[in-house]
């Protein structure tokens, strides 16, 4: 099943549920460990995760903060490789219910080959990816080529993109289209006020693909409130700051308070 | 050759290199940045402005001088410098800056950051943001903070705060990676004064443009006072921006030519230099940016880098310098740590001239082509920077005794 027929699915049966957005986590290969990921993996599929982000080491994490770039750095100098991330991946997307997205930076595929690439991520199970340095005039190749193996490129919109660019964007994406609240890096607190909410009702206005909300989210007000406005929930540097805080019973509590 | 007369939908590309490659965060400040630079590029006041600045501010025209002594110790052509390192604060870096700095004032940004390696862009950029009234925050590598302590000093006494950067290798690539997070946060009142010609378009084309100076000056001196061309012409390239700056004078004069001067630090091998183009440890990648050769490996991860010079040690290189290598404009040689000190020593010994330990690469490479020219052929160096700043590095490289006891006195007194 490709990622938008997925999302159709999960939206379904979230109207059926007490629970107000899907939700989209985060993991950095090889961070602290595979072992580690698998254990924090285990608990999110527990939790009902709907889909999870597979985030493949890069040495220049730019639009990283401390947390993931801490992340990226250790991971690779315990000797993470693509391979490594791939063969993971495909683990995981046979073993767990939740849709598996590639997210890293651009050079990681542009080493490996776009069409190498994009088949070795279609060939581990993963849905779709997300390249964040990968502007979508410099997309074209790799896009078509997802595109002929119904892999979906995730773009993203950000507060500062004009209505004209937000189309343009809008015109390259597929899946879901992935809003970021706000300014800076991964890892800080977002507060989810009107700014951000008129944000993404702009978002709406330039497309009908489904929207995730990510940078900062780390409540259960910031899961209503997204549910409120959109349709995912992205969990990043929070649920690794749970973990890293005290594992198993750390990451529980946090998404105790996530969803409960 | 017009290097800037891009193709339709091929903006800021150089044969296959350079780009735009940022997060969609920064699409807006980078397409306003571009156009602030056009419209500053086609207004003939602002260059008029520009080159006033550098006059009555860092003393240009730089002169140029020939070195007697050490063309007639080598028995080949003559030798002449192109003396950047007479800027005020020390280097070519102040061009650059002091360019990027009326751009800022244009567009009415109130703060700026900027990257360090060696500390003289960093330096620099202090200079500019004090006599301009800028915020200024100056991320270096803390690998870098520790070999140069003095240009630290004089950013922070100009008003500066200098962050060191803990991340990664701790050196240049990764201020640029510091940078480039707090530009994506704080984009709306700051500019970045990227140091290089590198980075996301329009930086290597903008850097390029106020390092051109160099060059502009540098044909017109030497035809003035030598009433020739060189032969040849050596610069070192870290970024690439004093080489291109010097290189973009001559760029018609086919039968002149250029040679870049990398660092060969230890010599090949991965890790243990920062050769992107004279040793074949590089590979095309896109990062911080741009897409041009990066020393990475299989996955695509940077390798560590080294250099005797803190100011040479980038991973990767100025796109424009790859297209002219790649067509042959431009040769590429890399000159190891050893070569470097040993030419450092002959130019103080011989002319009283003291060079950065980044161009005085471009000094060992001459200095190995200059015993098999002739005797009325003119060799051009750009001396980038002075020396001063590195004298730390070199009392070690040279194990100036007399030095080391005058330390551990200052630091005695310190402790006491
Ligand atoms: C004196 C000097 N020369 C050269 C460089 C290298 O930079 P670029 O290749 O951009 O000229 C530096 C960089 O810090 C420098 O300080």
């Amino acid at each position: 099943m490709n990622l938008n027929s997925y999302i159709e699915e999960r939206k379904r049966a979230l109207a059926n549920s007490d629970r107000t957005a899907l939700i989209m986590t985060h993991v950095v290969c090889g961070y602290p460990s595979f072992e580690d990921n698998w254990k924090e993996l285990e608990i999110m599929a527990e939790y009902g995760v709907d889909l999870v982000e597979l985030q493949f080491p890069f040495s220049e994490p730019s639009a990283d903060g401390p947390l993931f770039v801490k992340a990226n750095q250790e991971a690779i100098a315990n000797g993470v490789n693509v391979e490594d991330c791939f063969a993971f991946m495909e683990k995981v997307s046979s073993h767990f219910p939740f849709k598996v997205i590639m997210m890293g930076y651009y050079n990681t595929v542009f080493k490996t080959g776009h069409g190498t690439f994009l088949e070795r991520l279609k060939a581990a199970g993963g849905v779709g990816f997300i390249l964040p340095d990968l502007p979508v005039e410099e997309a074209g190749e790799l896009h078509q080529i997802a595109n002929q193996l119904d892999l979906a490129p995730i773009v993203l919109m950000t507060p500062t993109n004009s209505d004209e660019r937000l189309i343009r964007l809008a015109e390259a994406a597929d899946g879901f289209i992935y809003t970021v609240a706000r300014k800076g890096v991964t890892g800080s607190n977002t507060e989810m006020n009107q700014e951000v909410g008129g944000f993404i009702e702009r978002c709406k206005t330039v497309t009908s693909l489904p929207l995730a909300v990510g940078f900062g989210v780390s409540n259960k007000y910031d899961i209503d409130f997204i549910g409120e406005h959109a349709d995912i929930a992205v969990i990043g540097t929070a649920a690794l700051k749970a973990w890293e805080s005290s594992r198993e019973s750390g990451l529980r509590e946090f998404f105790n308070q996530l969803l409960n | 050759m017009d290097l800037f007369d891009f193709k339709d939908g091929r903006e800021g590309y150089y044969g296959e290199y350079g780009g735009t490659f940022l997060p969609e965060i920064l699409h807006t400040t980078i397409e306003e940045l571009t156009v602030a630079f056009r419209n500053a590029k086609e207004d003939p006041s602002f260059w008029q402005e520009f080159i006033q600045l550098l006059q009555s501010y860092s003393g240009r025209p730089t002169p140029i001088t020939h070195l007697e002594n050490l063309s007639e110790k080598l028995g080949g052509a003559q030798i002449y410098l192109k003396r950047e390192d007479l800027n005020h604060t020390g280097s070519h870096k102040i061009n650059n800056v002091m360019g990027q700095g009326l751009l800022v004032k244009r567009m009415g940004k109130k703060r700026v950051i900027a990257e360090t390696g060696a500390g003289q862009h960093g330096y620099a950029t202090a200079t500019m943001a004090a006599k301009f009234g800028f915020e200024s925050k100056i991320y270096m590598g803390a690998v870098d903070v520790a070999r140069q302590r003095p240009n630290v000093f004089w950013m922070e006494n100009m008003g500066s705060e200098v962050v060191a950067v803990t991340d990664g290798q701790q050196t240049l690539k990764d201020a640029i990676n510091e940078c480039l997070r707090d530009w994506v946060t704080n984009m709306d009142n700051t500019h970045y004064v990227l140091g290089t010609a590198c980075g996301p378009h329009p930086f290597p084309e903008m850097v390029s443009w106020f390092q051109s100076v160099i060059g502009r000056e540098a044909r017109e001196q030497m035809l003035d006072v030598t009433g020739q061309l060189p032969s040849k012409i050596f610069a070192c390239v870290g970024g690439g921006s004093n080489a291109i700056g010097l290189f973009q004078g001559f760029m018609e004069d086919t039968d002149v030519q250029l040679i870049g001067c990398e660092a060969g630090g230890f010599g090949p091998g991965k890790g243990n230099h920062a050769a992107r183009l004279a040793y074949k440890d590089a590979s095309v990648g896109v990062a911080q940016g741009m897409k041009t050769y990066f020393l990475q490996n299989d996955d695509g991860n940077m390798l560590e880098t080294h250099s005797v010079a803190a100011g040479l040690d980038y991973i990767g290189v100025n796109p424009i310098l790859v297209h002219l290598w790649e067509q042959e404009r431009v040769r590429f040689e890399a000159v190891t740590d050893i070569e470097v000190t040993e030419a450092l020593k002959m130019t103080m010994r011989s002319e009283g001239i003291i060079p950065a330990l980044e161009s005085s690469h471009a000094f060992a490479q001459a200095i190995k082509e200059a015993p098999s020219m002739e005797k009325d052929e003119i060799i051009l160096i750009n001396t980038s920077g002075r020396g001063d700043k590195d004298i730390f590095t070199i009392a070690d490289a040279i194990g100036d005794d007399h030095w080391k006891r005058f330390i551990s006195q200052k630091a005695a007194e310190y402790e006491s």
